[in-house]
C-alpha cells in the first residue's frame, strides 16, 4: 500500500550553506529594492513590477535560471534553491513573476525535453531573465487539473491568469497541443483585472486568430503542464512560509514593544500563547515545504504526495499568520500605510493558486487510498 | 568528538557483538550486558558507558543490524523514565561512581526507574515543591514529604528526586536533586487510579527515608539546574520518537478506514484527511529537528513537538472513537490495575482517547510549553511575577 511505504531515501530538509548564500543575496536585493513603502507606492502605479529589482534577480544573480540545466542557458540548480528565493519574496510580497514564469512555464518547457528548437530557444531566454513566460490558465487551476486543461483551440478567452501582464510569451494548452504565443503579437489581448493581492496581478487573456509555435502535442504537452503546476504548487508552499514567518517575526517586534496597561502588549498570556501557536504552525510548515522542494528536486515518486501535503498545510498556516499579523497589531494593522494587508492579501490569494486546501486533501485522500464515503 | 567512528566500523561492532553472543543461544540480560560493553547501547554515550563517543546518527545502524538478527531490545517501554531522563541527567551532573553504578542497570533494564518530581503543592510551579531533606551529623539526608503522579513507581527501584534543602532562600535557589532508593522502608507507593481505570501513576509518601550523600547529583542547592536537563529531555522523549509514516495513531484510524466503508461519512472524511496531513507534517518537522541535531544544528523545534504530539493524539484517538460509533460506545475493560509499563497506544480507541489527554499535562502542560515557546524562543515579555525574590518559606500557599 503506498501509504506504509516509506521513500527509499529521507529527504533532506535541511538547507544547505550555498542556499543559505542565496538566500543571503536575494534577501539584500529585496531588502534595498523592495521594502514596504515601495511596494505599496509600486500597487498604487500603473503596474506594480519594478523591471530593475527583476532584472537583478533574474539575470543578476540568476534566480530566474536555477530549475534550467546549464547546457540550456541556466545554473543547473534545483527546487531547493528556486524554494529559498520563494521564501524570500514570500517574505518582501515584491511583486516579481518568479513562481509563474520561473518555476511553472519554465518547468512546463523543461518536461518538454527539447535539446534544440522552439523550446530550448524560449528556455534560455527566460532562464537568462531576458524573457517571461506564463501558463494561460486560471491561476486556481490544481496539478490534478493539468491534464483536463488541454481543450478547446487558440481562439479562446482565459481568465484570472497571473502576471500575464509581465508576460512576453504565454503557454497555451489546446486540444492540439501546447502554443507558445507572443503577448505583443497580433490577436492577444490582456485586459488587467482588479485582483484581490495587488503584488500579483491578474489578466483575462483573449486570443482571437493570434499566431502561436506549437511547443508539442497534446500528449506529452498535458504530462509537462501537469508537472509545471506540481512544481508551482509545492514550490508555493515555500513562499507560504516566508509569508508566514514575516508576519510571526513582525508580530513578535511589535507586541514587544506596544505598550498597554503599563506593559507590553506582548507579556499578555493570551497574545504569547497564539504567538507560541503560530510559531509552530511556523516550524512545521518549513518542514513540508522542505519536504516538498526536495521531492520536486529529487524527482521523487513521492512528490505528488509531497506537495498535497505542503500546499494542504502550508496555505493555512500562511492565511492564519496574516490574519493574526492584523489582530495583534490593533488599528494600525487596519490601515493601508502598514503592510500587514499586503500579506493577508497574498496569503489568501495564494490559499486558492494551484487549487485549495481542500483540492490538495483530496489528491491525498487519493494517493493514500483514504477515499470518500 | 563525533567524528572517530564511521558506519562501516559501527556494523563490523554490531556484528562481532552477533558473533560472540548469538541471540539464539544467548540470554536476554547477558546479550543486553554484552551490548553495553560493547558500546553499543547507546552509540552517543562516552566509552565504558555504554557507547562509543560516537555520532548519535549511526544508533540506526546498530538498531537496525541487531533487529534485523533477531537480538532482543532493552523494551523502552517499560523503562522510559531511565533512559529518557534520570540517564541524560545522571550522564551530565553525575560523578565517575554514580555513572558506573547505574547506568549499565538502567539501560540493561535490570532497574526500573521513576521521577519524584511533582507534589499536591507543585505541579507546573514545581520550584514550589516543598518535600524536605535535611543533613544530620553524618552529612546524610534525611527526606520527608509527598510526590504525587509518580508513574511506575510501584515497579521502580530507583527514584530521581528532587527536594528542599533550604527554605530561607528564594524557591529556585533551595533545591538538590538526589537518587532515592524506593526499596528504603521510608518510602510508601500508594496506587492513583487513573481515568483509564488503571493505576500507572502513585502517590508516594516519603517518611524519614535516608539518603547518603554520595546520592546527590550535583551541587547542594543547583537541583533546579540539574532538573532542568531532566525536564528538557523528558519534553523531547514524549513525541520525539522517530515514525514512519503512518506510525503513530493516525496510522490505526487509517486502517479502520480503509477495513470499513461502511463507518464512513463526509465529515469524518474531511476531519480524517486534515488529521492526516497534519500527522504527516508533525513526523517531518520531527524528521527535521533530528537532522539539525545530526548537522550539529539543534534548533528550539523540540520544545514544540510535544505541543503538537499531545493535540495530535487526542484529535486523532477522538475522531477514532466517533467513527467506530456502535464499538465507540464500548470499552474494552475498566479492571483496576498497576501496569508494568506506559503505554499510549495500547488497547482500544476509547483507552487511546482517554490516556491521550495525559500527553497535554504530562511532563508540562501544554499551556506551560506554550509560555516557553512564548519567552525563551520568540523572546517575548515574561509575566510580571511576585515570587522571585520571596523566600520559599514565605511564598503563599
Ligand atoms: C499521566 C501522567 C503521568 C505523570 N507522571 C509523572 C511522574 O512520573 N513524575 C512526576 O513528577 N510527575 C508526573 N506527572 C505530573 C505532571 O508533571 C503534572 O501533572 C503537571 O506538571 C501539571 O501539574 P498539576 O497537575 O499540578 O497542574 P497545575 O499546575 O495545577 O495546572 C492546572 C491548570 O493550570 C494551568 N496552568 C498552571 N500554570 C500556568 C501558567 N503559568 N500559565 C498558564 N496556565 C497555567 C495548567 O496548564 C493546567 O491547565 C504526571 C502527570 C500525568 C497526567
Amino acid at each position: 500500500m503506498t501509504a506504509q511505504t516509506e521513500a527509499a531515501q529521507a529527504p533532506d530538509l535541511l538547507y544547505s550553506e550555498a542556499e543559505e548564500d542565496l538566500r543571503s543575496a536575494v534577501r539584500s536585493l529585496l531588502a534595498g529594492r523592495a521594502d514596504a513603502p515601495a511596494v505599496i507606492a509600486g500597487i498604487e502605479s500603473d503596474t506594480p513590477y519594478d523591471l530593475r529589482l527583476w532584472e537583478s534577480l533574474a539575470a543578476g544573480i540568476g534566480a530566474a535560471g536555477l530549475l534550467v540545466p546549464e547546457k540550456l542557458g541556466g545554473q543547473g540548480a534545483t527546487h531547493r534553491e528556486a524554494a529559498v528565493v520563494l521564501e524570500e519574496l514570500g517574505r518582501s510580497v515584491a511583486p516579481a513573476p518568479y513562481l509563474t514564469s520561473a518555476v511553472v512555464a519554465t518547468e512546463i518547457l523543461l518536461a518538454l525535453g527539447a535539446g534544440d528548437g522552439p523550446v530550448a530557444g524560449l528556455l534560455a531566454e527566460l532562464a537568462a531573465g531576458r524573457k517571461v513566460a506564463v501558463l494561460a490558465l486560471p491561476f486556481s487551476t490544481p496539478p490534478a487539473d493539468g491534464a483536463a486543461a488541454m481543450t478547446g483551440t487558440l481562439e479562446r478567452t482565459v481568465t484570472g491568469v497571473a502576471e500575464a501582464e509581465a508576460a512576453d510569451v504565454l503557454l497555451v494548452p489546446t486540444a492540439d497541443g501546447l502554443y507558445a504565443v507572443e503577448t505583443g503579437g497580433d490577436g492577444v489581448a490582456v485586459q488587467a483585472l482588479v485582483p484581490l493581492d495587488l503584488t500579483r496581478p491578474l489578466a483575462t487573456v483573449t486570443l482571437s486568430g493570434a499566431a502561436g509555435t506549437l511547443l508539442a502535442d497534446a500528449g506529452p504537452a498535458a504530462a509537462a503542464v501537469s508537472k509545471g503546476l506540481l512544481a508551482g504548487a509545492g514550490l508555493l508552499a515555500s513562499e507560504q512560509l516566508g509569508l508566514a514567518e514575516w508576519c510571526l517575526t513582525e508580530t513578535v517586534r511589535h507586541t514587544r514593544e506596544r505598550h498597554q496597561f503599563n506593559r507590553p502588549v506582548g507579556s499578555f498570556q493570551s497574545l504569547k500563547h497564539r504567538m507560541a501557536q503560530l510559531w509552530l504552525e511556523v516550524v512545521s510548515a518549513r518542514a513540508a515545504a522542505r519536504n516538498a522542494a526536495d521531492a520536486l528536486a529529487t524527482g521523487s515518486p513521492d512528490a505528488p504526495l509531497a506537495v498535497a501535503v505542503a500546499q494542504a498545510y502550508c496555505s493555512r498556516v500562511a492565511v492564519n499568520a496574516a490574519e493574526e499579523c492584523v489582530q495583534l497589531h490593533g488599528g494600525i494593522g487596519m490601515t493601508w500605510e502598514h503592510p500587514a494587508h499586503l500579506y493577508l492579501k497574498r496569503a489568501k490569494a495564494d490559499s486558492i493558486a494551484y487549487g485549495t486546501a481542500g483540492r490538495h486533501r483530496e489528491t491525498v485522500a487519493g494517493l493514500v487510498e483514504l477515499p470518500a464515503p | 568528538m563525533s567524528t572517530a567512528i564511521d558506519a562501516a566500523q559501527i556494523r563490523r561492532r554490531t556484528q562481532e557483538l552477533l558473533a560472540a553472543h548469538p541471540p539464539a543461544t544467548t540470554g536476554r540480560t547477558d546479550f543486553l550486558q554484552a551490548r553495553f560493553d560493547a558500546g553499543l547501547a547507546w552509540v552517543h554515550y562516552p566509552v565504558g558507558l555504554g557507547g562509543l563517543d560516537a555520532s548519535r546518527s549511526l544508533q540506526p545502524v546498530v538498531d537496525a543490524e541487531l533487529a534485523a538478527a533477531g537480538a532482543p531490545d532493552n523494551d523502552p517501554r517499560r523503562i522510559g523514565i531511565g533512559l529518557g531522563m534520570a540517564a541524560p541527567t545522571i550522564l551530565g551532573y553525575g560523578t565517575e561512581e554514580q555513572k558506573q553504578r547505574f547506568l549499565r542497570p538502567l539501560w540493561v533494564g535490570e532497574e526500573v526507574w521513576c521521577q519524584l518530581f511533582s507534589e499536591p503543592g507543585a505541579g507546573s510551579d514545581l520550584a514550589a515543591l516543598g518535600t524536605r531533606a535535611v543533613r544530620d551529623e553524618g552529612g546524610d539526608w534525611v527526606v520527608d514529604g509527598q510526590k504525587v503522579w509518580t508513574s511506575s513507581a510501584h515497579v521502580a527501584r530507583w527514584a530521581i528526586l528532587i527536594a528542599r534543602t533550604d527554605p530561607d532562600v528564594p524557591k529556585h535557589q533551595g533545591i538538590s536533586y538526589f537518587i532515592c532508593d524506593m526499596t528504603d522502608p521510608g518510602v510508601e507507593v500508594r496506587p492513583l487510579r487513573q481515568i483509564t481505570g488503571e493505576a500507572e501513576f502513585n502517590e508516594v509518601f516519603l517518611t524519614g527515608v535516608r539518603i547518603p550523600d554520595s546520592r546527590r547529583l550535583g551541587p547542594v542547592g543547583d537541583g533546579w539546574k540539574v532538573a532542568q536537563t531532566t525536564l528538557m529531555n523528558e519534553r523531547v522523549s514524549i513525541g520525539g520518537a522517530r515514525i514512519p509514516r503512518e506510525g503513530g495513531m493516525i496510522g490505526t484510524v487509517a486502517r479502520t478506514w480503509r477495513e470499513q466503508p461502511a463507518l464512513r461519512t463526509h465529515d469524518l472524511h474531511q476531519r480524517l484527511l486534515t488529521l492526516w496531513v497534519e500527522a504527516e507534517v508533525a513526523r517531518l518537522t520531527g524528521e527535521r529537528l533530528r537532522q539539525q541535531l545530526v548537522a550539529g544544528q539543534p534548533g528550539p523545534e523540540g520544545s514544540g513537538m510535544k505541543l503538537a504530539f499531545a493535540r495530535l493524539n487526542q484529535e486523532i484517538s477522538g475522531l477514532e472513537v466517533e467513527l467506530l460509533g456502535d464499538e465507540g460506545l464500548l470499552y474494552s475493560d475498566w479492571t483496576m490495575r498497576r501496569p508494568e509499563i506506559v503505554d499510549f497506544t495500547g488497547r482500544d480507541a476509547g483507552y487511546r482517547y482517554l490516556r491521550s489527554k495525559g500527553n497535554s499535562i504530562e511532563g508540562g502542560t501544554s499551556e506551560v510549553l506554550l509560555n516557553i515557546v512564548a519567552e525563551r524562543v520568540l523572546g517575548l515579555p515574561v509575566e510580571p511575577r511576585n515570587d522571585k525574590d520571596v523566600a520559599w518559606k514565605d511564598l503563599a500557599r
